[in-house]
């Protein structure tokens, strides 16, 4: 067989953090019931006329200046025309002559090799509605919910050689755009997607082959299952001196197979012209001054922060970093009790054991730095042990509850009073003469079971040291 | 600019259109008739001239991202020809 | 003395003074209309019982001094049927918008009724507003109240022949190309299509967005003003909207044109003009120039090319602001179909008449791959020129005068079956869309035949109050005059 190389590019859809749609006032909220986040606006009645939502430009050139593009100071928006249910106007409205912007990079690594890939453009537009398949009926129900929810597509240059390459751009992508608070890039929910544009060449070869183009992927991983997948058909098709057809093929997670989605019956003609009904946008030079300075730090300058201001092992700085809630979440946290290991600590162990076992992402956590801040505080005052600290910090993890309140009501604090616990420990020597005979003829290990009876009585809330040196004292009298 | 049946039959899928055959003769006859009366802007030499799409020379008109619409599904869905669950119903749509 | 012949503002005055109640006049217009429209076909929706009851409420506000500021509280107004009027229908006089009843008002119907307007109606007009003879509605044409036989122009045909037949003391029409100012023409009525951007187009179904501009139709100048000066406004929900300096139109209804001075393009009075109405737009000029201002004939250039550059311009806009009627979302569906394309095409084809569809064609056509540059992008740079060419002029002029239209009022049925035809008698108006201008058109004569002939008088944008000030002093010279028909107040 013939040497093979893949060559892929991505076009990126990101729905925008913003509140509200892209051309109306109607929430972007995910969910709801039907049809209930739409106005005449976005549901394409006839006279309504879009107004655009100012923070969408303020988004798209916070993305387009983190991927290092080329602004369009002078940009416009075009009107896609084509007929589709989900596409309530039978035009959408996107930037095809004037994206606002080009000539972008991400600077990627994949097993420490370095690499740039190129962004060809960033452009505004408004994404379709949701179509809900009725089985029994077999009918379509169309939600326009989601229409006119504001998405930047970016567009990537063919510069992916390999599905590693592709995963790592696109976590890259995801991680900037997060860091930068443009979106929250949830691809269950649809906030983030990417299709691929993939074709295989003979290596050595210049020219590039056919392309195809997939849809519908939902996870990182069917990315790359997907890219596996269609690199396959298409080298398997040359190799039997077939074609490969430019068309746009679906990918089935499930089967692990990508099919070719039915061609459009007509030809895709989409007649893009300016929209009349929106103004251009112009960005000044000031404008882009300001949208500059207000970029919030970005992956990379954090983790060097995190390992020189905090002294942070790099390793915990790179996992702190790979999400941006984990990091908000270690920052604030930090702020309030000025105690960086123990809150590393608590981030790196419990809660990704907890975000593991609850098949969870960092995002979807709900915890406040507030009650992790008070929980650290306790175990350090002395108050709980650790035992009990990890507990709690479940309940944190799960309810978000007050960890002071929440000791306070179950009785979890360390007994303080000397005499309870030394009279306590003097029960359980009295209790046990075998094992206090053996400590006395030489056996020390046998103050670890005294040690454990005594925290058995006491339920647990007992400091540990303190019981070894009460024990310690009666013992050696 | 020739308009033939096969440009009639483009531009009627375009804006999906289900012509008679009658009706394609007629179309077929007055776009020629419109579109070589249009030809006659080709007298006209516009090098350089910068297309205009707005007349006036406005830009940035914007709002503030504030929700100001509340749910209105009854009045979204009256219009409907038919409606199912809270949506607008149509023929199965083919993925 | 029949109130219904009376102008706007004065029946306004008569309100505020309590010599007619706001149901008086309702009732009046009611009758007339029910005494009339079944010969003119100017309404496509009576709103009697909403006209009644909203009649009452504008009563109690007047009467409360709410509406002191208010010259047109309680004189009722009909609206062009692509205006949207809530939970009224609202048809385009298509038959793919036959049951649309707009969940929202438009714009300008909350400006009008926040001044105390009531709605009487909705007026015909060319499907989608696309011609200029009001013959291709769903709802069956509108006759001239001139001449029956004649059509009413179009598209705010059914507005302008209200005015003119009494039907209607003013109308809210739009015009694209022309369709408020030529049917003004054809029924001897005045209209205004204002600067683009004064008025908001929400709410107005759009046939060619970058064209568009609803405008008042009245029987003469000062109710035009004053109708204006109640919905021109900066509206947030228009992205074309513009914020003007001065809306005190009212102020500009001055009978002094002293040092004005007028220009008329050659190319206004060539080739294929009436010419009785070319004798009667002239002596107009000689008038104003005789009222002190200074007219000049000058050449301008690229009039030939207005019409194909419209053409494309609209038709392009069209055919992608129509897509929406599908079927699925409201109007008209096909009952007869067996998947979604069905619904579509067969929805489409069923509820589009030939016009509308011939113009979503051309529209597809000029916007289609290989073809886009050819056509829409030199269309624009036509534009560009033709807007060049009005700016250079008003460098000299502060009004562009000529005709509305080449003739008078067309048979019925003349144009119908060749629409380049048509198109052609858009020579005089289009440019003024494509430029984005002020222009008004007011009766200067009648014609042999007894038909109003129309002037129209172009200004800079946003320049209304001196194109008022200039239509108003030439008004001033004339009588109105009123088509046979109601003349005696007799007929029908």
């Amino acid at each position: 067989m013939r040497e093979y190389e893949t060559v892929i590019g991505l076009e990126v859809h990101c729905e925008l953090a913003t509140k509200t749609k892209i051309f109306c006032g109607c929430t972007t909220e995910f969910g709801g019931e039907p049809n209930t986040h739409v106005c005449p606006v976005c549901a394409g009645m006839p006279g309504t006329l879009p107004v655009l939502n100012k923070q969408v430009v303020e988004y798209a050139l916070a993305a387009g200046i983190a991927l290092n593009c080329d602004i369009t100071q002078h940009c416009k928006f075009d009107r896609k025309n084509y007929f589709y249910p989900d596409l309530p106007k039978a035009y959408q409205i996107s930037q095809l002559y004037l994206p606002i912007c080009r000539n972008g990079h991400v600077d990627i690594e994949v097993d420490g090799v370095k690499k740039s890939v190129g962004i060809h453009e960033i452009h505004m537009e408004e994404d379709a509605g949701k179509l809900i398949h009725d089985e029994w009926e077999d009918c379509t129900i169309v939600d326009y919910n989601r229409c006119g929810v504001p998405l930047i597509e970016i567009v990537s240059e063919p510069d992916m050689r390999s599905a590693d390459e592709v995963i790592a751009y696109l976590e890259k992508l995801r991680l900037i755009l997060q860091y930068l608070g443009v979106s929250d890039c949830k691809m269950q929910e649809g906030s983030l997607r990417a299709d691929i544009n993939l074709s295989v060449r003979e290596v050595g070869s210049e020219k590039l082959g056919t392309r195809t183009e997939m849809k519908n992927m939902n996870s990182f991983k069917a990315i790359a299952r997907a890219i596996e997948g269609e690199k396959n058909r298409q080298i398997e098709l040359l190799e039997d001196g077939k074609a490969v057809i430019q068309e746009t093929r679906r990918w089935d997670d499930n089967k692990c197979a990508s099919y070719a989605m039915r061609s459009k019956e007509d030809a895709q003609d989409y007649r893009y012209f300016p929209d009349p009904d929106l103004p251009p946008v112009s960005i000044s030079d000031a404008w882009l001054v300001r949208v500059r300075a207000a970029q919030p730090e970005l992956r990379d300058e954090k983790c060097t922060r995190y390992v020189t201001e905090y002294e942070l092992p790099e390793y915990d700085a790179q996992i702190l970093t790979a999400s941006k809630k984990l990091a908000d979440i270690f920052e604030t946290t930090v702020a309030i009790c000025h105690k960086p290991k123990e809150v590393s600590n608590w981030l790196m162990v419990e809660t990704m054991r907890l975000l593991k076992v609850n098949e969870m992402d960092p995002e979807d956590l709900k915890f406040s730095p507030e009650n992790l801040a008070k929980l650290i505080g306790l175990v350090d005052g002395g108050a709980i042990n650790r035992p009990v600290a990890k507990e709690v910090f479940e309940k944190i993890f799960t309810d978000n509850i007050d960890p002071e309140i929440y000791v306070e009501e179950n009785g979890l604090k360390i007994e303080a009073d000397d005499g309870v616990l030394r009279s306590t420990i003097e029960g359980i020597v009295a209790a046990n003469p075998q094992s206090v005979a053996d400590y006395r003829a030489g056996k020390k290990k046998a103050i670890g079971f005294l040690v454990g009876q005594t925290m058995k009585a006491m339920k647990g809330k007992a400091d540990p040291g303190m019981v070894n040196k009460i024990l310690a004292e009666i013992l050696n009298q | 600019m020739a308009i033939t049946d096969a440009t009639i039959e483009y531009v009627a899928a375009l804006a999906k259109l289900d012509l008679t055959d009658e009706e394609k003769e007629r179309a077929k006859v007055d776009l020629g008739n419109i579109i070589g009366y249009v030809d006659t802007m080709n007298r006209l030499d516009t090098t350089g001239i910068e297309p205009m799409s707005h007349v006036f020379a406005y830009n940035n008109v914007f709002r503030e991202d504030v929700v100001t619409n509340g749910p209105d599904r009854e009045n979204i869905l009256a219009n409907a020809p038919e409606e199912k669950d809270g949506g607008f119903k149509v023929p199965r749509t083919v993925e | 003395m029949d109130i219904t012949s009376l102008s706007a503002l004065e029946l306004g005055k008569k309100i505020k003074a309590g010599e007619v109640t706001v149901e008086e006049a309702v009732r009046a217009q009611l009758d007339k209309i029910k005494a009339r429209d079944s010969v003119y076909n100017c309404y496509v929706t009576v709103m009697e019982e909403e006209a009644l009851k909203r009649a009452a409420i504008v009563q109690k506000k007047i009467d409360a001094g709410e509406l002191d500021d208010s010259p047109l509280a309680g004189v009722p107004v009909a609206i062009k049927d692509n205006i949207c009027t809530k939970g009224v229908l609202t048809s385009c006089s298509s038959k793919i918008m036959s049951n649309f009843l707009p969940p929202y008002d438009a714009t300008v119907i909350e400006r009008l009724e926040a001044a105390g307007a009531v709605v009487i109606g909705k007026v015909n007009m060319d499907e989608f507003a696309m011609g200029s003879t009001t013959e291709t509605s769903y709802y069956g044409p509108t006759k001239n109240p001139w001449d029956t036989d004649r059509v009413p122009g179009g598209s705010s045909g059914g507005a302008a022949a209200a005015v003119a037949a009494e039907e209607a003391w003013y109308a809210l029409g739009s015009d694209t190309g022309g369709s408020i100012r030529q049917p003004s023409s054809f029924c001897g009525v005045t209209g205004i299509k204002p600067t683009y951007g004064s008025v908001s187009r929400y709410g107005l179904i759009a046939y060619a967005s970058s064209l568009d501009q609803i405008g008042p139709i009245a029987r003469n100048v000062s109710d035009c003003a004053a109708v204006l000066e109640t919905i021109a406004a900066y509206d947030a929900k228009d992205s074309t909207s513009v914020q003007m300096e001065d809306y005190h139109f009212t102020e500009a209804l001055v009978d002094d044109v002293k040092g004005l001075r007028i220009g008329i393009p050659k190319g206004y009075l060539g080739e294929g003009l009436d010419p009785e109405v070319k004798e009667a737009v002239l002596a107009a000029a000689k008038t104003l120039e005789a009222k002190g201002a200074s007219v000049e004939m000058f050449d301008m250039d690229m009039v030939d090319y207005a019409i194909p550059a419209y053409y494309v311009i609209a038709s392009a806009e069209a055919s992608s602001n129509l897509s929406r009627f599908d079927g699925v979302k409201y109007g008209y569906r096909t009952p007869d179909f067996e998947d979604l394309q069905d619904v579509y095409k067969k929805t489409r084809d069923e509820g589009f008449g030939m016009e509308v569809k011939r113009r979503m064609m051309i529209g597809a056509f000029v916007l289609s791959s290989g073809y886009y540059d050819a056509y829409y992008i030199k269309a624009l740079q036509v534009k560009a020129l033709i807007k060049k060419g009005f700016d250079e002029a008003f460098e000299k002029y502060d009004i562009i005068l000529g005709p509305t239209a080449p003739t008078t009022a067309l048979k019925m049925g003349e144009n119908l079956s060749d629409p380049l035809k048509m198109y052609l008698g858009d020579i005089y108006t289009v440019s003024v869309n494509l430029a984005g201008l002020p222009g008004i058109s007011l009766p200067c004569g009648i014609d042999s035949q007894g038909l109003p002939i129309g002037v129209q008088m172009i200004g800079q944008a946003f320049s209304e109050k001196i194109l008022i000030r200039a239509a108003y002093a030439f008004e001033q010279t004339r009588n109105y005059e009123r088509p046979a028909c109601v003349k005696g107040g007799e007929q029908a």
